[in-house]
């Protein structure tokens, strides 16, 4: 009986602490939301509501008519499903290069891989933004694409690697008795047999290049041509007073993370855990 | 027979197939990391010219000694230095309390992380300029908070005009960002110390205080140093709240950290030798202190 109440009330004690870091996460992000649908003239409103005492979608439709967030939302997109798919076939070629084949260096080829995982992406900018500017790649999507694709190698493929040499090999030598190629294996065997690790590659290139801000903040000046983050940034320094247009776009581009974060959670959480990814 | 014929095929060295598995990922890696970590070593020994880099002269360590005997960096050192004493442990305190609760049988697992995650998949644009409204001096809602709910303050605090003051949205936002994601973390790390372990001290008479101390303390040693380097290295690359926040250095200089200065020297004052050597001078301190941190927490685990 005594043990019982201890258990129940440990659990209370539990529940009472999640709900209110919960509360500590939430309010934050409710009052984002809120202020998103407030007319301007409430903004600044004193005493701060929690609720709104009027709603209106005129940020929203502001955000998305008058001021591009519609284009920047679409080049967003583009950037992270190319850099994805992009990552997803380099990464997947290289990890089962250093999973199956032989070639001389290879282990030496690994190692070098595995030190684009230790460079703070930061210290790169600097060269990387000349080489750019060389190569022509400034101001445009593909440029952001190549260095998103670049900065997820070497995390996707010591992920990707794992992954595939957890495979059987019989199913592979079957094949290759048949006489099939290592590029046919690759694409109809391997692949295939991959779909949640792929799927973890997925979730995480996706949100890193949605989310990324240092890399297009210094690679992109023309405007047609921001993603949302620096889009976000930029208004904000031009228009300072006007939050609400701020975070009626804030909330448009959190959608689509939530929305991938949601449905691909278990995915999500068993990536992070086995391999120690920052999201 | 057939074992044999596999295994040569297995063996043989393709060279082409190789070739066209590795060369796609080989060229990014050159052309975006193993050559620009290469280039920036070499510009940070320059007076670099952006428009006609032959033109560049040669000045040995001057950018390097430049950094280090600035005022301003030295300041951005210290501010980075406070900035991941603070948030560190604080990720790694509360992301370990999170963990614990949501290790056990508790109704709505699933739910309480996805609220603990959404910060760590929002983006730090937005996260960062949410803080800043949050801390507005005039209308925000932690002044309100403060002084009209809680009493604490019968005047607006400034927050964002002051040198120190500044960094407490900055430092928060450090912290509530990071705690989902510590906390998925020790999560995997807790759910592989065997039950048994518990059931038996509890057996003995350990109480949970003793328990924590004995059992999941020492078991999660890997996971502790491994997000003590994680978390570190992250703290000191710390830079997009700060740039978003006080406009990387507001008031006066007195807020940058490493990186917003970095940021500064390279795209404000096109000095891309003082901005190269600052970033060299940075990833040197990060390597050392994450040897540092891997030896010591080696060491203590033999007894």
């Amino acid at each position: 009986m005594g043990l019982q109440n201890r258990r129940r009330f440990s659990r209370t004690v539990s529940y009472i602490l999640l709900i209110t870091g919960v509360a500590v996460v939430t309010i934050p992000f409710w009052y984002m939301l809120i202020t998103s649908l407030k007319p301007q003239s409430y903004i600044f409103e004193i005493p701060p509501q929690l609720w709104p005492q009027e709603i209106t979608l005129d940020n929203y439709a502001n955000a998305l008519g008058k001021d591009l967030f519609g284009l920047y939302f679409l080049n967003s997109l583009i950037v992270a499903i190319c850099s994805t798919a992009a990552t997803i076939v380099v990464s997947s070629l290289l990890a089962y290069a250093f999973a199956r084949l032989k070639f001389p260096g290879k282990e030496l080829l690994f190692y070098i891989f595995l030190l684009g995982m230790m460079i703070p992406p930061v210290m790169l900018i600097i060269p990387q933004f000349i080489i750019a500017k060389h190569l022509k790649l400034l101001d445009s999507l593909l440029g952001l694409l190549l260095v998103y694709v670049t900065m997820n190698l070497s995390m996707q493929t010591f992920l990707l690697r794992g992954f595939f040499e957890s495979i059987p090999r019989d199913l592979e030598d079957a094949a290759l008795i048949d006489g099939a190629t290592r590029w046919t294996i690759f694409w109809r065997v391997i692949m295939p047999l991959s779909r949640p690790g792929l799927a973890v590659v997925a979730i995480f290139t996706f949100l890193y290049s949605w989310d990324e801000f240092p890399w297009a903040h210094v690679a992109i000046k023309e405007t047609t041509r921001r993603t949302l983050p620096i889009a976000i940034a930029f208004f904000q320094s031009q228009h300072l007073t006007e939050w609400g247009q701020v975070f009626a776009a804030s909330i448009v581009a959190l959608v689509p993370v939530v929305i991938v974060f949601v449905l691909f959670q278990r995915h999500f959480v068993q990536g992070i855990a086995a391999t120690g990814m920052k999201g | 027979m057939l074992s044999m014929r596999l295994r040569r095929i297995r063996n043989s060295h393709q060279l082409a197939t190789a070739a066209l598995f590795i060369l796609p990922g080989l060229l990014l890696f050159v052309t975006f990391v193993i050559g620009p970590l290469i280039y920036s070593f070499q510009i940070s020994f320059y007076d670099w010219n952006i428009v006609h880099p032959e033109t560049s002269e040669w000045e040995g360590l001057q950018n390097y000694l430049g950094a280090i005997q600035d005022p301003v960096f030295r300041r951005a050192v210290v501010n980075t230095l406070v900035y991941t004493l603070v948030t560190v442990p604080g990720q790694m305190v509360l992301g370990l309390i999170v963990a614990i609760l949501l290790n056990q049988q508790i109704k709505g697992r699933a739910l309480f992380r996805v609220v603990y995650y959404l910060p760590v998949i929002t983006s730090w644009v937005i996260v960062s300029l949410l803080f800043e409204y949050l801390f507005s001096g005039q209308a925000g809602l932690v002044n309100y908070i403060l002084r009209d709910v809680l009493h604490l303050i019968d005047k607006n605090i400034r927050w964002l005009a002051d040198p120190i003051l500044a960094f407490v949205p900055i430092h928060l936002l450090g912290i509530w960002k990071g705690i989902g994601w510590t906390a998925i973390i020790f999560l995997a790390g807790l759910q592989v110390i065997p039950e048994h372990l518990y059931e038996a001290a509890e057996v003995d008479g350990a109480d949970p205080l003793q328990r924590f101390v004995h059992i999941t303390v020492p078991l999660l040693r890997p996971t502790i140093v491994f997000l003590l380097v994680v978390l570190t290295i992250g703290g000191l690359n710390a830079y997009i709240s700060n740039l978003l926040i006080t406009n990387g250095g507001d008031p006066m200089d007195l807020t940058h950290f490493v990186l917003t200065l970095m940021y500064e020297a390279t795209f404000t004052r096109l000095d891309f030798g003082m901005g190269s050597a600052i970033s060299y001078l940075l990833t040197f301190f990060v390597f050392a202190i994450s040897i540092f941190q891997i030896r010591l927490l080696r060491q203590t685990t033999e007894y």
